[in-house]
């Protein structure tokens, strides 16, 4: 929590968007959007519903496209046309729905899309065991207790499921990951185990996006959090010494320390 | 690129230790199960006639061409589709080859002849299936319809090549090796449909096309947000389902010796229903080759019994009917036993 706010950040943002602009028909979703994440923080991005959260996080991760705007990732101008384009550069998201096959088991949904072949490879053999085997030090290394990998992950519970995803973006992120609302569907304890996820990986050298509504949740886990209103950023805020009525103040307007968008 | 440490611990390569539980819990396990229960009933019932040596052979002979769809039609149902169009492509496939059978030497055409004829027939039920996929992937057409429209579609074409009536000019050497031949003892129409299963079965449970079939009709929103080609592998998958009905065109042409054109309005039902019965979910994402491979001789093994019984041979329709609806429901149960939340 010694982070202090972009001004005096000696870094260069991992990951930046500025002045991001997105139309659908008449809506406008991102009215200049601007956004940093710097190495090895957890930041929250809050705003009310419609402020524009989901589509920026959208443009971030490669979804879609902005209209108007740049992205830099570390401080050179990119350009996304896929999420696997946004891979590319070691950004992983963390889906609100996971978007796992709950009919294969969690090695299999770790590596979906990123196949281990063994033997002649043209004929693409699935090496179950190498999978299986990686799967099983993933879980591991991030201290995730699975009892068996190889249960398909309908039959775990959210929680499980929810530390299956995130592994997932773990083994694969080099940089940043976007978790987008990661305890909406969860318990208490499960929720907890979420927030240690999103430490541990942080502990890893990542960054992590956090997208959130839970107030005391975000000022329990980020160390900065950045806030958007109608499609821009209004605030930025040290979580350290932020309280839940300034964060609400800004999400709702009544407070804006943001001089420009 | 890739953070999994390849050293990892080997104390856990995931093998479960409770295999006996695991193997109770397979769906192939109970439709198994349900094969030999069905076949002592039938025994009892009828002792010393039924499952005699000569019945179990006509049996995998006439179930071969069923089973070669049902193949096709397992990765089809895993992805949650449907391909109604089964029996319908046969015959549009045994068309194609015997119309150019007809104009290549006929019944005395030779083995080159013999080759390209049912590479053609096959070819076009590939291309026909890729159609289909391609209005279920690409035209957003729900499978069922897609495949309904096919179905019209193949019949209509089968027809019109035609003129209306089969054709019975079949090479005599197609009739003599795959129609009626031995090889090692065994009829050539059951070796090429064990074979064509086998290496499905292989490719399903371990190759990426395998992986991505169950992925697709487990999740297709998770399998495109995993760079998965979803459309495309949706267009391979009905063209598989068509390549194989080819296949069991040829097989059909050369043991009948003429293209039954009519002879296939039901075909697509005991297809289904045996890959039903094999624990295929018709929601997609499980199911199996070797669950098919059982089921689709419960069906047959239901109507020779109940042939030999005396049972009425209408009932048999309505049997297989109520069957799959019976596979289904329990499907439906399964499902809301396993997931949780």
């Amino acid at each position: 929590m010694t982070e202090a706010p972009e001004p005096d950040k000696p870094a260069v943002p991992l990951l930046e968007a500025r002045g991001l602009v997105k139309h659908y028909g008449s809506v406008l979703a991102l009215d200049g959007a601007s956004f940093s994440a710097y190495p090895g923080e957890v930041v929250a991005l809050i705003g009310d519903n419609g402020a524009g959260k989901s589509t920026l996080v959208k443009t971030l991760s490669g979804v879609i496209r902005p209209d108007a705007g740049q992205i830099l990732v570390g401080g050179n101008p990119v350009s996304f046309s896929s999420p696997l384009d946004a891979r590319s550069y070691g950004i992983e998201t963390v889906y609100q729905d996971l978007a796992l096959a709950p009919d294969l088991d969690a090695a299999a949904n770790l590596h979906l899309g990123r196949e281990i072949y063994r033997w002649f490879r043209p004929l693409r053999v699935l090496n179950k065991t190498e999978m299986r085997r990686r799967a099983v030090a993933a879980f591991a290394d991030l201290g995730i207790d699975l009892p068996d990998v190889t249960a398909p992950v309908a039959t775990l519970s959210g929680g499980q499921r929810q530390s299956v995803a995130v592994a997932r973006a773990v083994a694969y992120a080099s940089k940043i990951i976007f978790m987008d609302e990661p305890t909406a569907a969860l318990g208490v304890v499960q929720r907890e185990r979420v927030l240690d996820n999103i430490r541990r990986v942080r502990d890893r050298g990542i960054s992590v996006v956090l997208i959130s509504h839970n107030m005391p949740e975000v000022l329990a886990v980020s160390d900065r959090v950045e806030v958007l209103r109608m499609g821009r950023r209004v605030a930025r805020f040290t979580a350290a010494d932020t309280t839940i009525e300034q964060l609400v103040g800004a999400m709702t307007g009544a407070l804006t320390t943001e001089e420009s968008a | 690129m890739t953070r999994l440490a390849p050293d990892a611990p080997a104390r856990a390569l995931g093998r479960s230790p409770h295999l006996v539980r695991r193997t109770l819990a397979a769906g192939e396990t109970w439709v198994f199960a349900a094969l030999v229960i069905l076949m002592a009933v039938f025994t009892g019932l009828a002792p010393g006639k039924f499952l005699t040596l000569n019945d179990l052979s006509l049996n995998a002979q006439t179930t071969a061409p069923f089973l070669l769809m049902a193949v096709g039609e397992t990765f089809v149902i895993l992805t949650a589709g449907i391909d109604l169009s089964v029996g319908f492509v046969l015959v549009l496939s045994g068309v194609v080859a015997g119309e150019y059978y007809l104009s290549n030497g006929g019944a005395n055409a030779g083995v080159g002849t013999i080759w390209v004829g049912a590479i053609l027939g096959i070819l076009s039920g590939a291309g026909f299936g890729a159609l289909q996929g391609f209005a279920v992937a690409k035209l957003k057409i729900p499978p069922l319809i897609a495949t309904l429209m096919g179905l019209g579609v193949a019949e209509g074409l089968s027809y019109l090549i035609t003129g209306g009536s089969d054709l019975r000019t079949v090479p005599n050497t197609l009739v003599s090796s795959i129609g009626t031949g031995y090889f090692g003892g065994v009829q050539w129409v059951i070796i090429i449909a064990f074979l064509v299963t086998l290496l499905y079965g292989l490719i399903l449970a371990f190759t990426r096309f395998g992986r991505y079939t169950y992925a697709i009709g487990s999740n297709p929103e998770a399998a495109r947000r995993a760079g998965i080609n979803v459309d495309w592998h949706l267009i391979k998958v009905y063209a598989l389902s068509g390549l194989l009905s080819g296949v069991a065109g040829i097989v059909n042409l050369a043991y009948f010796g003429t293209t039954t054109i009519s002879a296939h309005p039901l075909d697509n039902l005991v297809v289904i229903t045996g890959v039903v019965i094999g624990g295929a979910s018709l929601f997609g994402g499980r199911g199996s080759i070797l669950g098919t491979f059982i089921g689709i001789f419960i069906p047959e093994l239901l109507a020779t019994g109940l042939n030999i019984v005396g049972v009425n041979q209408y009932w048999q329709d309505i049997l297989t009917g109520l069957v799959l609806g019976a596979a289904v429901y329990l499907d439906q149960i399964r499902l809301r036993l396993r997931d949780r939340g």
